[in-house]
């Protein structure tokens, strides 16, 4: 008691369906002692804002498959911000190299590509969240 | 978190701001010595939200039921709390909370608001600060509050204690007419759902729990058995119905007070137990503590006058805060 859980909400926004990846990171969350929400599959920008601010999370993961992150990432970044909600957002999936920096530049703290470790993300928020 | 927080929080609250009573949650979930200073502040404004809570298996559709009942609440203009709890692990404390998957329909209407909550090694269905949360979702003035415990089993009953009304879901298939006369959670509800109703053996389920109350003498209000299928949204707007009815039967019969009473009994005990706890804990770990050890080993003194030696030490910490 005393230590602060680690409160951490997982969602997929947009419209594709392979949510393989986020459950086995969320899992690994859990594994590390993180009280992680899962928002599941389809989920918009308002629904995970919304949800960031009623769950009070410390970070938010996204993933993402379908190539719409370009679109999708910086509405959610703007409305978190619009809404004054100040976390840790880091994303997964299927994102080209090369879209990287425009990402990093609206704030998303990493980008966790295919055969990540999952020790690497848990180090990651722990370390993120701490500061 | 500093005093000064809590006093603008709990003022934004009041004002019936959605994002300072979740920071308020949070720190009541997190920090033992601020929910005082928290719930403190609120308490005057408690007392008006009706309470439910929606106990049952895992799997058995809590959290659909809640995402169904929910929209058809505030269709007839009503505001909904939801607090929707689920297990921590017993090995490394961390929750994987999956409520808000099924509750995709409402999460993004002002008049909703909802909460996950892990149980944190509390083993009765719902943790230690459900019971605060609800005071503050009480307080931000939502009009009837959901709260869905951990899929549960036969014990875990704490529900009852929580809410006006209780609500246990179950489902065909589970087992035989043995499961409708155990102990525990069957005794808790004022309402009974058989959910997955389409299902074969549904209708055997609803017997099955009838039966039970055939042997009860129970004057009062016996607990009505409604079928639901929720994923398809039947069974809704009649379960709405029974649970207003339940309310008002409770009102109409002056039980109000008389749960509230209940309630606030268990409650203060419960917070009494927790603050001595804590002070416990933080003794054990003193010189004094170990020294009390050593001589009871040397049998200078024996266990049993240690003990009382550790309860004024207690108390002495106390008042010393």
């Amino acid at each position: 008691m005393g230590e602060k859980n680690i409160r951490i909400l997982m969602a997929k926004p947009g419209l594709d369906g392979h949510d393989r990846g986020i459950k086995v990171v969320s899992r690994a969350l859990r594994d590390a002692g993180m009280e992680v929400i899962y928002m599941g599959l389809h989920q918009t920008p308002e629904q995970i804002v919304e949800a960031a601010i009623q769950e009070d999370v410390d970070a938010l993961g996204l993933s993402i498959l379908s190539g719409a992150h370009i679109i999708l990432f910086p509405k959610i970044m703007e409305l978190l911000k619009e809404n004054r909600v100040d976390i840790i957002v880091f994303a997964g999936g299927i994102i080209p190299d090369e879209d990287v920096p425009a990402l990093k530049n609206i704030n998303i703290a990493e980008i966790f590509g295919p055969g990540t470790n999952t020790e690497d993300i848990v180090k990651f928020v722990k370390e993120k969240v701490a500061k | 978190m500093a005093e000064p927080d809590i006093e603008v929080l709990t003022t934004q609250l009041l004002k019936g701001d959605r994002r300072a009573a979740a920071k308020l949650i949070t720190i009541v979930e997190n920090d033992p010595d601020a929910v005082k200073r928290v719930i403190s502040r609120i308490y005057k404004n408690t007392g008006k939200a009706q309470i439910v809570g929606i106990t049952g298996p895992p799997g058995s559709g809590k959290s659909t039921l809640i995402n169904q009942l929910a929209s058809y609440l505030r269709q007839k203009g009503r505001t909904v709390g939801i607090i929707a709890v689920d297990a921590s692990s017993p090995f490394g404390g961390g929750a994987f909370l999956g409520d808000r998957i099924r509750m995709k329909d409402i999460t993004t209407d002002k008049g909703i608001f909802i909460r996950s909550m892990a149980t944190r090694g509390c083993k009765g269905g719902i943790a230690r600060a459900t019971g605060d949360a609800i005071k503050i979702l009480d307080a931000l003035g939502y009009d009837i509050i959901l709260v869905e415990t951990a899929g549960a089993g036969e014990a875990e009953v704490d529900i009852m204690n929580a809410s006006h009304t209780t609500i246990v879901i179950t489902v065909p298939g589970l087992g035989d007419d043995i499961q409708a006369n155990k102990a525990g959670m069957m005794e808790i509800a004022d309402l009974f759902v058989v959910n997955k109703a389409d299902r074969e053996g549904a209708d055997i389920v609803v017997y099955e729990i009838e039966s039970m109350f055939r042997f009860t003498d129970k004057r009062g209000w016996k607990p009505p058995v409604l079928k639901t299928a929720v994923i398809e949204a039947i069974g809704i707007s009649e379960l709405a119905e029974r649970i207003d009815e339940h309310f008002n039967y409770l009102k109409e019969n002056d039980l109000i007070g008389e749960r509230l009473k209940r309630r606030v009994e268990m409650e203060i005990a419960n917070i009494a137990k927790e603050v001595m706890v804590r002070e416990l804990e933080e003794i054990r770990k003193s010189e004094a503590y170990k020294k009390l050890i050593e001589e009871i080993i040397e049998k200078k003194t024996d266990p049993h006058s240690a003990a009382d030696e550790i309860m004024m030490m207690v108390k002495a910490r106390y008042i010393e805060k």
